[in-house]
């Protein structure tokens, strides 16, 4: 049992646990973009940058103010949704009655500006962040040796999925905002306050995105571009998973990034289009994605 | 002769006379991104279709060009109909897959399609990977006209221009432009007439890519190489803006913006370095909040208001 297809099975876990982190990565980054386009009708283009923010927030505070790593993962992703609660204030509320697609445009824009900002003061080579005292090592599983890291990684990401799920399906907040995505307008008529629902889960969706960010600085350099290629492979995740349900997107996430590792393990010249050509054939399959409602 | 006729035949004159005044390779970059910007213009200013991955058929049809005429010894016309036909081959492609969703759908899977291709590119032998298609010959014209020359290669850029530019202007006020502009304002409408939506989304789609590629042809003649930059996002993002500053689903709107942000980037290239990036975004932000028609809309919506009529 040392190997599996011909490949060592050390290398095979290996890549299949790297694939699983960044499946959380994947899952994370789309259940905030489910969340925003739920309420808002907006896709994030500025979710890739934000999730940047985050990590770079992280980098920053750690050496410039010598805040570590746990307090990071609970300020940075605070200050990221607090960039997002001002961007909702100040630009994106005007949108709503529009078409949807300047939404779009608009994050695209604030995401060249938050890219073209940290690429000046720090240029694009990575910025090294070490991985914290209590995740130094690797656990010894047998078969193979899991990076305790990483476990933590898919653990968190998992966590704070899950937990999601839990606030919006299961307690009352959850049934306000379904409602306020479902009819505003009724919503607002019995007395709850949606644009500020609305501000709050613009917030809330970016800085989810920002805790993926800070789990990702010791996982990968830092580096002010490590966002904008990451949210295209999130868009492509979500049209393959649709954004009705937010199961889908965590399941659709972790999915992909495990078949991304294997292609990793197999074909590695095709690891970087697997998941665009899966987002193709699910087109041709069923095009309103695995887990969406045709509308 | 009417006024608009009049304003044609003024702008062609200068056209013509420009390349004494101004740096005729500067002008050529214009064209070119006018160009494609015009034909970006006719998917999204007169189908309403938003795509995200158009730079991909400016690179494709940079390398088709680039490797036919190089690799291949193609004489420039051929390479030129190459590169424009390969792009619109692609476009059917990707236009097929993406037009079986719509809106925001529609846009993420242009952009996410085009990026395969770009890993594509990275990849594969023929492109040069970082460094690009480097040396392509000019070479003559229909055997006989040399556009090692800049100001030839100019006047054939300008007829190429003109010519996409007529066809663009045709389709739009042709019957099937009109067929896209209902779909544009009413697409249930359009398909309880009877119209086959899908068809006429692709035939547009496939449309702009063929032209947005012999947009990409040219700038690979101008310029003597292709690079991985023109099929890049940021590349697609920068043509969006292009349409969108210069005015959405006007005639002269994509031609002006194209010319604008070319301008800039040359002037800003050497003064703010990176900061580039940052003013393109400011110029986006302030475009979807305060100036959605663009100059050249702004500038009819004052026109009309100035003389009253509607």
């Amino acid at each position: 049992m040392s190997e599996i297809f011909g490949i060592p099975i050390q290398a095979f876990m290996g890549q299949l646990m790297l694939g699983l982190v960044n499946g959380s990565f994947y899952a994370t980054l789309s259940l905030g973009l489910a969340v925003i386009f739920g309420m808002l009708n907006i896709i994030n283009f500025a979710h890739g940058a934000l999730y940047m923010a985050g990590a770079m927030l992280a980098w920053m505070g750690l050496n410039y103010f010598g805040i570590g790593y746990w307090w990071s993962l609970l300020l940075a992703p605070l200050g990221v949704g607090l960039i997002g609660i001002v961007i909702e204030r100040s630009m994106l509320q005007w949108l709503y009655k529009l078409d949807h697609l300047y939404g779009l445009l608009l994050t695209f824009g604030l995401a060249l500006i938050l890219e073209g900002l940290f690429r000046d003061l720090y240029g694009v080579s990575g910025l090294p962040y070490s991985i914290p005292e209590e995740f130094a090592g690797a656990y010894n599983l047998g078969f193979m040796f899991l990076p305790k890291y990483r476990a933590w990684v898919i653990l968190a990401s998992l966590l704070v999925c899950f937990a999601t799920w839990f606030v919006i399906e299961k307690t009352p907040l959850g049934a306000y905002l379904r409602a306020a995505t479902e009819n505003p307008k009724l919503t607002q008529a019995f007395g709850i306050n949606v644009p500020l629902m609305v501000m709050l889960t613009y917030g809330f969706g970016v800085a989810l995105a920002g805790f993926a960010g800070v789990l990702a600085a010791p996982a990968m350099q830092v580096s002010p571009l490590m966002g904008s290629n990451l949210i295209i492979v999130v868009f492509a995740v979500v049209v393959i998973g649709g954004m009705g349900s937010i199961l889908g997107s965590i399941v659709t996430g972790l999915g992909l990034g495990m078949i991304e590792g294997l292609t990793k393990v197999f074909y590695p010249e095709a690891s970087s289009t697997v998941v665009f050509i899966i987002m193709a054939i699910v087109l041709l399959v069923r095009p309103a994605g695995l887990f969406g409602r045709e509308k | 002769m009417n006024r608009r006729q009049i304003g044609y035949g003024l702008l062609l004159a200068a056209a013509l006379a420009a390349p004494v005044l101004v740096y005729p390779v500067l002008l050529m970059k214009v064209m070119c991104f006018a160009l494609f910007a015009c034909a970006f213009n006719l998917l999204i200013g007169y189908t309403g279709l938003l795509s995200f991955g158009h730079a991909v058929f400016l690179g494709t049809a940079g390398y088709v060009a680039g490797h036919s005429i190089k690799v291949w010894g193609f004489p420039p016309e051929l390479g030129l109909i190459a590169a424009a036909l390969a792009s619109a081959a692609l476009g059917w492609v990707i236009g097929s897959l993406a037009i079986r969703r719509s809106g925001i759908y529609f846009a993420m899977i242009t952009l996410a399609l085009a990026q395969m291709v770009y890993f594509f590119f990275l990849q594969a032998p023929f492109t040069g990977g970082e460094d690009g298609l480097q040396d392509v010959p000019r070479g003559k014209l229909l055997g006989f006209i040399d556009l090692a020359d800049d100001v030839n290669l100019y006047y054939v850029v300008l007829a190429i221009f003109v010519f996409a530019f007529w066809l663009i202007n045709r389709t739009i006020h042709s019957p099937f432009g009109q067929v896209l502009k209902a779909i544009r304002e009413n697409e249930a409408r359009a398909i309880s007439l009877g119209y086959d939506v899908a068809k006429y989304k692709l035939l547009a789609f496939v449309l702009s890519a063929g032209l947005a590629g012999l947009a990409g042809a040219t700038k690979t003649l101008v310029f003597r190489f292709a690079t991985l930059t023109d099929a890049h996002w940021h590349t697609s993002g920068e043509v969006v803006l292009m349409t969108l500053l210069g005015g959405m689903g006007t005639v002269f709107g994509p031609v002006v913006g194209a010319a604008t942000i070319v301008t800039l980037q040359n002037e800003l290239a050497d003064k703010v370095g990176s900061l580039v990036t940052v003013i393109m975004g400011v110029i986006f932000v302030v475009c979807v909040l305060a100036f959605r028609r663009g100059i050249v809309g702004e500038l009819d919506a004052l026109y009309k208001r100035m003389t009253g009529t509607r």
